[in-house]
């Protein structure tokens, strides 16, 4: 409308006559008015129109996942998400990880596998407080899951958060819980090129634990080999060498969850 | 098999868009996916074929573009193409580098009527 005289803006209904011309036909279709005769086209025509929309398509997972992050940092939960291929020794870590931190400090375990309570029966009997989720199909935990998952737990301010990813070494990698670090787990009895045969979860991961060491003596793994692939995929990884079985290691890992690197 | 849960995803992000349109149907939608990005675009096309199912863009065509990975090496700066994660750099032979672009996996238009 117009702020002078408040009369209508003038648009498709001014219309432009040489003497002699007919009125130009008015008539709308799709709400949309127009001046023009139908010679060249049918009446009931549809309108296709392009959309530009340019959205990333894990949108909404990444933008659940920074809201799980702001809510660990906000109440000061160290959230760790431990990602492996199945078989390298994730729960047993956690089991004796909780034996050895459950007196010193808060600690909370998220089990994710497709199907099965049997890991949460272990951690419950190691002595933390746990929920499994079971993806069913699924291959990997989402934001979402660890949202739920998290609010059911009701996890203390200054805790420890670790989540055991499903044992996959593919899908997880493309998928933020919102976790503080991620760890990638191998071990010594699998190939050495696991790095890079498996970069993305390499590249997107903090620190790499390298377990079952005690036996190195037995298998042709090469360790140094395995860090110079790793380095290729993440130059920043860092490494921790570990056995959980004899505990040789251990330390490092148990330092690094407490200061919180 | 994390396509099918992208491509369940990308429908559901197709139908909240096409209603914002006021739109009856989508007749086209066009999807970029980067060669570093997780994503096979085989499995991927199989996934959709299951996932436009019912929707509102059933009857739709798709377009996949290729994203193809791109670097910048954090030592001499030189700007290469990357084939995978551990690609050095072709000048220095540096592995330190920032992805530009390769990683993505996005909706990038839709026609609708």
């Amino acid at each position: 409308m117009c702020d002078s005289c408040g009369c209508g803006q003038p648009g498709e209904n001014v219309t432009f006559r040489k003497p002699g011309e007919d009125e130009k036909p008015t008539h709308s279709h799709g709400g949309v008015t127009h001046n023009h005769s139908h010679g060249d086209h049918a009446h009931e025509y549809s309108v296709s129109r392009e959309i530009i929309i340019e959205q990333n398509v894990l949108q909404k997972n990444d933008l659940l996942a920074e809201r799980n992050r702001g809510y660990f940092e906000a109440k000061n939960i160290f959230t760790v998400n431990l990602v492996s291929s199945p078989g390298s020794g994730k729960t047993s870590l956690l089991e004796k990880t909780i034996r050895i931190l459950k007196d010193k400090c808060s600690l909370y375990i998220i089990e994710g596998d497709q199907q099965t309570m049997n890991d949460a029966n272990r951690i419950e009997k190691a002595g933390a407080p746990v929920i499994q989720i079971n993806t069913g199909a699924g291959c990997h935990l989402d934001a979402d899951m660890i949202n739920k998952a998290v609010k059911s737990l009701e996890v203390k301010d200054n805790s420890i958060l670790l989540i055991e990813n499903v044992g996959n070494l593919v899908c997880p990698a493309m998928f933020d819980l919102g976790e503080s670090q991620r760890v990638v787990i191998m071990s010594v009895t699998e190939g050495e090129d696991k790095p890079l045969k498996y970069p993305g979860m390499f590249e997107s991961s903090d620190l790499c634990i390298i377990n079952k060491t005690d036996l190195l003596p037995y298998v042709d793994f090469d360790v140094e080999k395995s860090k110079k692939y790793a380095c290729r995929v993440n130059p920043d990884l860092k490494f921790i060498e570990l056995s959980v079985k004899t505990e040789e290691g251990m330390e490092q890992w148990i330092r690094w969850l407490q200061e919180r690197d | 098999m994390h396509e099918l849960s992208i491509a369940v995803n990308i429908v559901e992000m197709i139908e909240e868009n096409a209603e914002r349109e006021r739109a009856d149907k989508v007749d086209k939608f066009e999807i970029d996916v980067g060669t570093l990005s997780g994503v096979v675009i085989d499995a991927l096309e199989f996934a959709l074929e299951e996932a436009v199912k019912d929707s509102i863009c059933s009857k739709a065509v798709w377009k996949i573009n290729k994203i193809q990975a791109k670097a910048q090496c954090m030592e001499c700066h030189h700007l290469f193409i990357m084939d995978n994660y551990f690609t050095s750099c072709p000048k220095c032979d540096g592995f330190g580098k920032e992805i530009l672009q390769g990683k993505e996996i996005q909706l990038k238009s839709i026609t609708v009527e």
